[in-house]
């Protein structure tokens, strides 16, 4: 039988110990007229070969074309060491750490990732994930409500440039404990929020989500906004991609004063495969004020009876399985696979390959734009400078190009007009550095073709 | 075990060992960000050789018990036997490199398999329709709970605000309901294990909004007068939530949907063997009955007819106006579907039904043998489902033990722990559940491993209070974890790499 080891005589034995006739007769407190009649519409079992054979022919469906879309995925180049290590079985199949002295392999593993995250963001702390970065900024939200006692409003400066489903998902999870989310419009000539465009009495405000880069790959004047967002007693949430990160300012450097307040983002491009869409993971970090207010399985360092260092779950005072109604989130699971993949990621890239491959994906990105900029028909959106991603307005509608582009195997990009009708016919691309000059060619060949 | 100290990888450092083989070998400088927005010095990460890595993760993986490893019977978790085809298929290029914004054309393949896999979900639970979107079961719970609160919202039911939980439930019930804005009333269980249909009849009325059950229970067992709760909550106006953290005991039996339940989800990585992953991911779809379908969380998979043929495509806001919305930045755990795809396929329809056959089976016959050697039930009297209670109440007062002893003793006898001090309704609990994949070998040695820690027990407690010995580590001490909070190790500055 499949995945069941039981041999006829064992069966029998078993039923003996409990005094039973058949296995049928376990499940006598079940109200006969409960049990389940049939299950037509289930297929019968199939073995391995056969069910291997119809997932080749359906992954073999799934086309790989050349890839210019990113829009909070991205393909980075994954060593392969990554998921070899990953799918070991004391990693793939161990549950989460409760019993820590055996289980010290996946905490000093979730320990070094928290120092790592923290690294990357410049903050005092991290959590050991959460379940996507869309998930993540949702717990951010809350967390900042809880976190800013000063604060009576539960207002939430969201602004427009957060990408559109983060700002549905948040809007799902945190609308029934009123807390209103309060659009900030962006600058149509830069992309992002301009500073000066706030008001100078905003009354009282619990934080501002500041996205850097934001959804169209612009950068925010993330010192500008943070430093009006404190002096406002509002707290900063970043929300962040973390390969940016080698690159860019961290959130821990924002603005005059101590930086961001929480800080959260999609771990995906850390070692991740894109794998349509997940299991990805969400991380969080904060300042350490804020520590007690934080959702999921934090890891703490401590030691033994007989003075050894060792690695526990800690803090658990604010988790749902001790306070249950008064947690600070329902959460319980993380995705400590995928943390688990990103640790050895970043392991193996260190602080020069991930910079590398951020500075890459920046360059291939700039020269993407001039080569499809240089084509009639194409411009440039916005004038602020961008990570590695970027939004072009074409001469035609987008879906069509996206289409016609399609026939020639590229996926273009991602169309834009939808969730931002007033930019007109405008996408996004991304050219991550997994693309050589060759792709970027190729791609400005096929879009002149197109838009001719 | 290994155990031998690792150090951390940060420790094993050194400036200035780059990899060049895993980036690309590049010049590019990011000349066009303005200084003020650039980083001033490199994150602290390890510098290491790609052998330093693999070494170290190999002996860290090495200081874990796992299903692959350990015979893992913690209650509640379902830590079965995770068949390798189901992740060597998900992983098949095709699925792996697919970006989840391409179009619907290049993932019919993977749209198939979404479609046929919420399709075995429907029948096996007896539910209308299926969203696998969520991703992770207390998400399944938090869609759920939202799904019900939109539904009373839509019928102009706002003076609905409570949510029935059982003292026994689980701790994201009540936090899952707090979420959802709604305050929780906890409902006290019976002398038998079985909810207290009295105290619930006295409870209901115009406030409640629902009630939030698992049958069977967190105490192991199925709950006898399930008809007569859900037809008292429901002429109270209220839905019944069902959830399948232990679905694996009715898998094919019972279908919650027949139980009367309104919203159910699933724990994948629990009933349908994806890993567990040392803590995740999960992926927690949800089952509804007919009237809540309009508020299913978005994307669903559909499919219709184009020019002769199948077509999939996403359900999304315009097909389901009502919808509670979305819950992940995509389309939820993909990967994780699949692997329950590829498991649902491999097990089929005779499989499901087996699954609850030989969990039960497995169940009972160690409560059986425990009983007999001299441990006490928390329900002798009951039948047990997948899992069963042990109590060490007795222990405690004569031998001055605790169910934690026990936990820490048997990972020297090469167990993992049961679940320990779950539900808290029981004193010196441990919760145990061997799942179908087990062979009566395994379960013959664990019980001999819990008599010889009670001999100990009776002859010298104090060697059980030390436990563990052979791990890694001797106890660890979470008090001073949470006393002196050390949560990230302080790195060191490294060279400044691009000077």
């Amino acid at each position: 039988m499949p995945f069941i080891p039981h041999t006829e005589e064992d069966t029998r034995a078993m039923l003996d110990a409990i005094g039973a006739e058949s296995i049928d007769d376990l499940f006598d407190e079940i109200p006969a007229k409960l049990r389940a009649q049939s299950l037509d519409r289930i297929p019968m079992g199939r073995n391995e070969m056969a069910v291997s054979r119809l997932l080749h022919e359906r992954a073999a469906d799934d086309s790989q074309p050349l890839s210019f879309l990113g829009a909070g995925a991205y393909e980075h180049h994954i060593p392969a060491a990554v998921w070899e290590l990953t799918t070991r079985g004391e990693f793939y199949t161990a549950y989460t750490p409760y019993q820590a002295e055996a289980s010290q392999g996946t905490l000093q593993l979730l320990y070094e990732f928290q120092t790592m995250m923290a690294e990357l963001t410049a903050m005092d702390i991290s959590n050991a994930s959460l379940y996507d970065g869309a998930s993540a900024l949702a717990e951010a939200v809350l967390m900042a409500v809880r976190a800013n006692r000063k604060s009576k409003s539960r207002r939430i400066l969201m602004p427009a440039t957060v990408h559109p489903t983060y700002r549905k998902v948040v809007d799902t999870i945190v609308r029934h404990q009123g807390i209103q989310l309060e659009i900030v419009d962006f600058d149509m000539h830069g992309g992002h929020v301009d500073p000066d465009n706030l008001p100078a009495e905003p009354g009282d405000i619990t934080a501002m989500i500041i996205p850097q880069p934001n959804f169209f790959g612009a950068l925010e004047d993330v010192h500008a906004l943070t430093d009006w967002a404190q002096s406002n007693s509002a707290l900063v949430i970043g929300v962040v991609n973390p390969t940016a990160m080698a690159l860019i300012t961290p959130p821990g450097e924002w603005g005059n004063g101590n930086g961001a307040d929480i800080v959260c983002g999609e771990g995906q491009p850390l070692g991740v495969p894109l794998s349509s869409g997940g299991p990805y993971f969400g991380f969080m970090c904060c300042a350490k004020k804020h520590v007690r207010q934080m959702p999921g399985r934090i890891i703490g360092r401590t030691t033994d009876l007989e003075g050894k260092t060792g690695y526990v779950l800690t803090l658990q005072a604010r988790e749902q399985h001790i306070r249950r109604s008064k947690a600070t989130s329902n959460i319980c699971t993380n995705q400590g696979l995928l943390t688990t993949a990103a640790t050895i990621y970043l392991s193996l890239v260190g602080p020069e390959g991930l910079r590398q491959t951020a500075a890459h994906s920046h360059s291939n990105t700039q020269q993407l734009m001039e080569k499809l900029c240089a084509i009639d028909g194409v411009e440039k959106c916005f004038d602020r400078p961008s990570f590695h991603e970027a939004a072009l307005r074409l001469a035609k509608p987008v879906d069509e190009v996206l289409s016609a582009l399609d026939a020639e195997g590229i996926l273009g990009g991602y169309d834009l007009s939808t969730d931002y009708p007033q930019l007109g016919n405008a996408m996004l691309v991304c050219a991550t550095e997994t693309k050589t000059e060759a792709d970027l060619e190729h791609y400005a060949a096929a879009l002149q073709k197109v838009l001719a | 075990m290994n155990n031998t100290h690792t150090p951390l990888i940060f420790e094993h450092s050194r400036p200035g060992r780059v990899n060049t083989t895993h980036t690309q070998r590049s010049t590019a400088t990011a000349h066009s960000i303005p200084g003020s927005l650039l980083r001033k010095t490199p994150p602290c990460l390890p510098e290491v050789s790609e052998m330093d890595a693999v070494r170290h993760y190999t002996r860290l993986s090495q200081k874990n018990f796992s299903i692959d490893t350990h015979f893992y019977p913690l209650g509640s978790c379902t830590m079965k036997h995770n068949p390798r085809a189901c992740n060597s298929l998900a992983m098949l290029p095709g699925f792996l490199r697919r970006h989840p914004l391409s179009s619907e054309q290049h993932g019919q393949g993977y749209l198939s398999c979404l479609w046929d896999l919420q399709e075995i979900l429907k029948d096996v639970t007896g539910m209308s329709a299926v969203s696998l979107t969520p991703m992770a079961g207390a998400q399944g719970e938090f869609a759920g709970v939202a799904m019900i609160r939109a539904y009373h919202d839509a019928n102009q039911n706002s003076e609905r605000t409570e949510i029935l939980v059982p003292d026994a439930a689980h701790g994201t019930n009540p936090a899952t309901a707090t979420m959802c804005g709604y305050t929780t009333r906890e409902i006290p269980t019976d002398g038998n294990g079985d909810v207290d249909v009295e105290a619930l009849r006295a409870v209901v009325g115009p406030q409640t909004a629902g009630i939030m059950l698992t049958n069977p229970s967190t105490l192991g067992v199925f709950d006898r007068r399930i008809k007569d709760i859900a037809e008292i909550v429901h002429d109270a106006g209220g839905l019944l939530y069902y959830d399948g953290a232990n679905l694996n005991a009715i898998l094919g039996k019972v279908k919650p949907g027949d139980m009367g339940f309104d919203v159910i989800h699933m724990n994948l990585h629990k009933t349908f063997s994806t890993p567990h992953g040392g803590g995740g991911p999960g992926a927690g779809p949800i089952g509804v009955s007919k009237r809540l379908q309009p508020f299913m969380p978005i994307p669903v998979v559909g499919k219709k007819n184009a020019a002769d043929k199948e077509v999939y495509y996403w359900l999304t806001e315009k097909d389901l106006p009502q919808s509670i919305g979305r819950l992940s930045a995509f389309m939820g755990n993909a990967g994780v579907l699949l692997r329950a795809y590829v498991y649902a396929l491999l097990l089929g329809r005779e499989g499901m039904t087996r699954v609850a056959d030989y969990a039960t089976l497995n169940a009972n016959y160690l409560m059986a043998r425990l009983s007999q050697a001299g441990f006490d039930m928390a329900l002798p009297q009951r039948r047990a489902t997948h899992e069963f209670i042990l109590t060490l109440k007795r222990q405690a007062r004569e031998q001055g033990v605790t169910a934690m002893d026990f936990a820490k003793r048997l990972l020297d006898y090469g167990f993992h722990a049961p679940t320990t001090y779950f539900p808290l309704i029981v004193p010196e609990c441990l919760l145990i559940e061997p799942t179908e994949s087990e062979s009566k070998e395994t379960l013959d040695a664990f019980v001999e491993a819990m008599a010889a820690i009670q001999q100990e027990a009776e002859g010298d407690a104090a060697t059980l209070k030390g436990a563990p010995y052979t791990m890694p580590l001797r106890r660890l001490d979470d008090v001073k974890a949470a006393r002196e909070l050390d949560l990230r190790y302080k790195t060191k500055p490294v060279s400044d790499i691009n000077g």
